[in-house]
């Protein structure tokens, strides 16, 4: 039997049976819909992250005190050794392929301003800081190099302390009280939201870290040196400058471990997709036992199918069809069917992850390549699940079909 | 008429069926010629071995023993593909229940067979296709589905599709055995026509009054022919459904 015509006897007993054709067809339009929608929520969680990471600055290279090495004991990374603001000062006289430099000094403190009292987290950073971290205001302006030599009592804050202690409103010009210490509001920071880690990163106060350093923290050493690299393409040799002229700050002979660490945002990056993309294979894994069963699902008409047409194939082969045109017509139908559920899956997929973008603000990336291999899975699905059921018609004696009632 | 070649030849068919513990012998030796342009009726009882003969004969199935020519070929030494050709090409099959696919149009019933047929072209599918309607008379009933035909209407679908090969024999089971006494000689007068134009036609049957319609009757029992003889004057199906004569034999056909 030619194959054109093969394929029209397969096409015509489907819609002969609608709904026989549907429910065979449900399973795997669930199964491929949910492989869809699941890789794209964990696809969309994976790039969520990324730019998560991406935005805590381009270039951005991060100086940690203590060694992440693990080599014999090792102490944590803010015990022992220490990064001073004299390393800042020897960075900046010495590095080439450093655009800018920040040191960070961290202190937790109660704010009392504004409308009421707030635990929020004071940042002593220089006036590069913004550009290191690629953030902009969303009012007022950042404080300068004079601030930093002055020690003034001056800050920048983020939208979550506007909401809690300002109500939304500007809070440009007002005095915040940091452990006692006045402060002139000058700025704010636009909304960034969470961090990669679920930080908020907007409940925050910038000030100069002179300010900081003496005022504020108490303690004769910062927490972290932030830099930004020149270029993209120099990361790693400003990443190594940085570690040689950090060796010859600390006084470090050769061979000696590096008491410090320098880290950038694509290392941390590497570690928050290894995450994300374990996410991803479990979700795909589960929504693909659902197309497995769908498969199963067409194995199970095909067969009732089979019992139910005996009749049919008796006919059939009593007019000269072979086994093997039996064999095939079933086999396209099994195919067709997973095809066309494959079709109408990636379909409702789409659908379906367009909604659950909507309805929880998830990100969600659809990609090209997982649907097409979902779409060949269901074809493949169809051709091993309805292989069987096929051989069976293939192999009815005709005598025994034909008065099969 | 012997001289030709005959286009059904056995000798010495056997056909056993072997169910473990019994050994039942359907066929014991049949010897047997069927010229073309036969249209010859097959009688006997359920369990006379008539059913069996009809599928060898329709090469559904091998004799255990003996030989089987059909135009010619010797059929013992065709694999299960090449049966399924032979029975595509060379013969047309009538069965008493219609046998037509659901819901499927006449048109495509009548075509079913031609699919299965290596290098026919489409358009020569289409034409074969009209002619074997138009042949039984259902030219305007192409599109109907079979739940939309009356039974003698179905038979002629199904006679159509038997004819659309072109094939060498019609073999009919019981052809008439579903329908009332008017539609089964309608079918026989479609039958003689046919086989006016050079069909040969073999047909089982229970009832004594469609084997009048045909030339010759062979009578089975219990695995063997007890009766192999010519009818000279046949009754005609059309003659008799014009003249009405068909009434009065009306309850006689008793099964023998």
């Amino acid at each position: 039997m030619k194959w054109k015509n093969l394929i029209k006897v397969a096409f015509k007993s489907i819609v002969k049976n609608k709904m026989r054709t549907l429910l065979t067809m449900l399973g795997i339009i669930i199964g491929v819909a949910a492989v869809i929608v699941m890789v794209a929520i964990g696809k969309g969680a994976e790039q969520r992250i990324q730019n998560q990471i991406a935005s805590m600055g381009t270039n951005l290279i991060m100086v940690f005190p203590g060694s992440m090495q693990s080599r014999g004991v090792h102490m944590g990374s803010d015990q022992g050794v220490r990064l001073t603001l004299d390393d800042v000062e020897w960075l900046k006289k010495n590095s080439t392929l450093l655009e800018a430099i920040s040191p960070v000094v961290r202190s937790g403190v109660q704010v009392i301003g504004g409308s009421g009292n707030w635990n929020s987290s004071v940042y002593g950073v220089s006036e590069s800081y913004l550009a290191i971290r690629d953030w902009k205001l969303s009012s007022g302006d950042f404080f300068t190099a004079n601030d930093i030599r002055a020690q003034s009592k001056i800050c920048v804050i983020g939208q979550t302390l506007v909401k809690n202690l300002f109500a939304n409103e500007d809070p440009v010009g007002r005095q915040l009280r940091l452990r006692n210490v006045p402060f002139r509001v000058i700025g704010v920071l636009k909304e960034r939201g969470q961090s990669a880690f679920g930080q908020d990163q907007d409940d925050v106060i910038i000030a100069p870290y002179s300010t900081v350093y003496y005022r504020l923290s108490g303690q004769p050493h910062i927490h972290q040196i932030l830099a930004r690299a020149a270029s993209l393409n120099q990361m790693e040799q400003a990443q190594a400058e940085i570690t040689s002229i950090m060796r010859e700050s600390h006084k470090l002979a050769e061979g000696e471990d590096a008491d410090f660490t320098v880290r950038n945002q694509t290392d941390i990056a590497s570690t928050a997709q290894e995450t994300t993309r374990v996410l991803t294979i479990l979700l795909a894994s589960i929504a693909s036992i659902s197309l497995l069963v769908g498969g199963i699902g067409i194995m199970n008409i095909m067969l009732v199918s089979v019992t139910e047409r005996t009749h049919e194939i008796g006919i059939r082969m009593a007019v000269g069809a072979r086994s093997r045109d039996i064999l095939v017509q079933f086999l396209i139908e099994a195919i067709v069917l997973s095809l066309s559920g494959g079709l109408i899956g990636v379909m409702i997929g789409f659908g379906a992850t367009y909604i659950v973008h909507l309805a929880t603000d998830w990100n969600t990336v659809i990609a090209m390549e997982n649907v097409l291999l979902s779409f060949g899975f269901a074809g493949a699905v169809g051709v091993f699940f309805g292989y069987y059921p096929a051989r069976k018609a293939a192999a009815l004696n005709p005598i025994e079909a034909l008065r099969y009632e | 008429m012997n001289s030709k070649e005959a286009v059904i030849r056995t000798e010495g068919v056997t056909k056993i069926y072997d169910s473990g513990e019994v050994q039942v012998e359907a066929l014991k030796g049949i010897d047997l010629a069927i010229n073309p342009g036969e249209l010859l009726a097959i009688m006997g009882a359920s369990g006379s071995g008539k059913s069996t003969m009809l599928n060898i004969f329709g090469c559904l199935d091998y004799p255990s023993r003996g030989d089987y020519f059909l135009d010619g070929i010797h059929v013992n030494d065709l694999d299960r593909d090449q049966l399924a050709d032979i029975r595509n090409r060379k013969i047309g099959f009538v069965f008493q229940g219609f046998n037509l696919l659901a819901r499927t149009t006449a048109f495509e019933n009548v075509e079913l067979p031609l699919l299965y047929t290596r290098n026919v072209p489409n358009q020569d599918i289409n034409l074969l296709t009209r002619q074997a309607l138009e042949r039984v008379g259902l030219t305007d009933r192409a599109q109907h589905y079979p739940n939309q035909l009356s039974g003698g209407q179905q038979q002629r679908v199904a006679i159509a599709r038997a004819l659309v090969n072109q094939p060498a024999i019609i073999l009919a089971d019981e052809p008439t055995g579903n329908l009332d006494t008017r539609t089964s000689i309608e079918i026989m007068a479609t039958f003689q026509e046919l086989n006016r134009q050079g069909i040969t036609i073999i047909l089982v049957t229970h009832e004594h009054d469609i084997a009048d319609y045909c030339h010759r009757v062979i009578e089975f029992r219990d695995g063997l022919i007890i009766r192999d003889q010519a009818l000279p004057h046949p009754h005609d199906a059309a003659k008799d459904l014009e003249t009405g004569q068909w009434k009065t034999f009306a309850g006689q056909g008793v099964p023998s």
